[in-house]
């Protein structure tokens, strides 16, 4: 079998951006119809009010905020697992890292909305910004929410410019390969991008020293996202594992995000020969350690709880075990353990087919676990005469599956634009690697790297 | 009217192209009008090797600790600003853990603006009108070339590029000498 040539690789990867399919027009027209659907919800409660929604005493934190935490947490998919595979230099992640990084992008900022459509008031959000106002009020640098808006602001600049900087010389590809308006276009977002030595080597220390400082700082972001729960005296919450927990979850499910996506991508962009099994096994292989060190947490946050034996967290503790939240308790551990431990820990079973169904699992589990987190906790405070439930209307049905398919629609647009896989950072690997896209004329075969 | 002139061979491969550099060396042409320009990074051929000296990371620590200062400043002053003497039950006015994490976010953040904008600067982008190139570069195609060659040496280089294995050699700017 001959390798492909940086000619083919080029003529594979440019081939999505052109043209639409009918199957494509139609799906991009039904999740924009949801998207719009959503977008009509959350007018319709700034019209009417926060009270269309099912956030009622005690329960002020609902499907929002849950949304927030999942999204924040998906987001973790691209940038954090993109620099750690940049800085650990390993080689198969060069077809992965742009699928991964886009997530990050649109994930967090769908997540980041969620606050502001939970405000009820969203043209009041300014009042986060530390501006002399004329009353005299200053952000409390206090608020674990006030630490929200530096720590995701500056996870989703690092993210961006972590997506774009690497993407400017596919774009400039993309340019001298086409015509008209769209050349007009590509040439000014690539930047008049040469490909000199010296615009190479800026290029690759700007992301070495980039894939360093996102790191801790997407490990802050999930802390400080966990801590808008843990720096609360509400019971469960009020944990010192919150921070590990949440960033441990928050990776676990970009990892399956990620895995969904390159599934996707793989069948309807036709990329076979460059999203190979290899990469779902290795991505599965994580997914496997992330399943069981999220176990690992649940059983010591749930351990630890049951054995200190506090009333107001035993309330919560029994409620989840076999109260009315149970059922999503325990399809929360099916979702997030029983099933895709044995799926990803058998060889025969972690195939692509397999890895996407595990992570389809995982994507179910972890939303569950984060609402889980959320309410039952504020249903079930420290004083039972104000206990309470929590029922989501269809505000708040409509706006968090509006916001999954804009997710979904925002990475089809994102494919039709720019090459999904960074076209230079294959090529570049077929000098080290040389032997790496033969296996593209092999794609069944699974080969340790 | 043309505002550069430049010779350049358009090579296949990254051995005729570090052959082409090779042999331009020899010939005595001042490094700095030799360009070098490809689709991808050739980080083991020694024609990838010009402008690898970048101050880069000590500039993003400068930004790095340039934007903590702004951190803590902004978290120290904004606490500060409220209108005194503030009843605070007991509790300091100054909270010193979170000014450590506005701080630590903001340090991260200048950090990241800083390296991003070195490395617009150093490679001189945008320029949406490059001195010299060529859109078969995005075909794969390894452009060695030299930017104001004087109309003497001009054989000399065609020579040497077409001996290193150029597929074409062109010339922009002039008519291409005798």
């Amino acid at each position: 079998m001959t390798a492909k040539t940086p000619e083919q690789i080029t003529n594979d990867l440019l081939r999505p951006l052109s043209g639409i399919s009918a199957p494509y027009a139609l799906w991009a027209a039904l999740l924009a119809g949801m998207a719009v659907a959503a977008l009509y919800a959350f007018f319709y409660q700034v019209y009417t009010g926060l009270g269309v929604s099912g956030l009622r005493s005690p329960v002020f934190w609902g499907f929002y905020i849950t949304n927030f935490v999942f999204w924040i947490g998906l987001s973790h998919a691209g940038t954090l697992i993109s620099a750690i595979l940049r800085l650990s230099n390993a080689t198969w992640r060069r077809p992965v890292t742009r699928c991964a990084e886009v997530i990050t992008v649109f994930a967090l900022s769908i997540g980041a909305t969620f606050p502001i459509i939970h405000l009820g008031r969203p043209w009041l959000a300014f009042f986060l910004f530390p501006y002399p106002s004329e009353r005299g009020i200053w952000p409390n640098i206090r608020s674990p929410l006030l630490w929200d808006f530096f720590a995701i602001n500056t996870y989703l600049i690092s993210s961006v410019t972590f997506l774009l900087l690497p993407m400017v010389p596919d774009l400039a590809l993309v340019r001298d390969r086409s015509t008209g308006w769209k050349q007009k276009i590509y040439r000014a977002v690539a930047l008049g991008w040469t490909g000199t030595p010296r615009q190479w080597h800026r290029l690759e220390t700007a992301m070495h020293i980039m894939a360093i400082a996102v790191i801790p700082v997407a490990v802050s972001v999930h802390s400080i996202v966990s801590w808008d729960f843990a720096m609360a005296p509400v019971p469960m919450w009020h944990s010192t594992i919150f921070a590990p927990y949440f960033v441990a979850g928050a990776i676990f499910s970009g990892i399956a995000a990620l895995i969904l996506a390159m599934a996707l991508l793989r069948k309807f962009l036709h990329l076979e020969e460059y999203l190979l099994p290899i990469h779902f096994e290795n991505l599965g292989k994580l997914l496997l350690v992330m399943s069981l060190l999220w176990f690992y947490f649940v059983f010591a946050e749930r351990l630890t709880t049951w054995y200190g034996n506090e009333p107001s967290e035993m309330a919560v503790f029994w409620v989840t075990q076999h109260g009315s939240y149970a059922p999503l308790f325990w399809a929360m551990v099916f979702c997030n353990f029983l099933i895709p431990f044995p799926i990803l820990a058998i060889k025969k079973l972690r195939t692509i087919t397999g890895t996407a169904i595990a992570s389809f699992t995982v994507v179910i589990g972890m939303w569950l676990e984060r609402f889980l987190i959320i309410v039952p906790s504020l249903s079930h405070k420290y004083l039972p005469y104000r206990w309470g439930t929590y029922r989501p209307t269809w505000v708040e049905i409509t706006i968090t599956a509006g916001t999954f398919c804009s997710m979904v629609l925002l990475y089809m647009i994102f494919s039709k634009i720019v090459p999904i896989i960074s076209v230079w950072e294959l090529k570049a690997g077929m000098h080290e690697e040389p032997h790496a896209l033969r296996l593209a004329a092999q794609p069944d075969r699974v080969e340790a790297d | 009217m043309p505002i550069t002139s430049a010779i350049y061979g358009l090579f296949p491969d990254a051995s005729s192209a570090e052959r082409a550099m090779s042999s331009l060396d020899h010939s005595g042409i001042s490094p700095k009008r030799i360009v070098v320009m490809s689709s991808e990074p050739f980080d083991e051929y020694s024609f990838s090797k010009m402008d690898e000296a970048t101050p880069m990371p000590w500039l993003a620590v400068i930004g790095g600790i340039v934007g903590g200062t702004c951190g803590f400043l902004l978290a120290r002053l904004t606490q500060e600003a409220y209108p005194q003497p503030l009843i605070t039950g007991g509790m300091p006015i100054l909270a010193a853990w979170p000014t450590g994490i506005v701080t630590y976010e903001l340090t991260m953040l200048c950090a990241v603006l800083a390296t991003v904008v070195t490395l617009l600067i150093s490679t001189k982008l945008p320029n949406w009108k490059p001195e010299l190139y060529d859109p078969e570069v995005s075909n794969g195609k390894i452009l060695i070339g030299v930017l104001e060659p004087s109309n003497a040496a001009l054989a000399e280089i065609e020579n040497r590029l077409l001996d290193a294995g150029a597929e074409q050699v062109k010339l922009t700017g002039r008519a291409l000498a005798g």
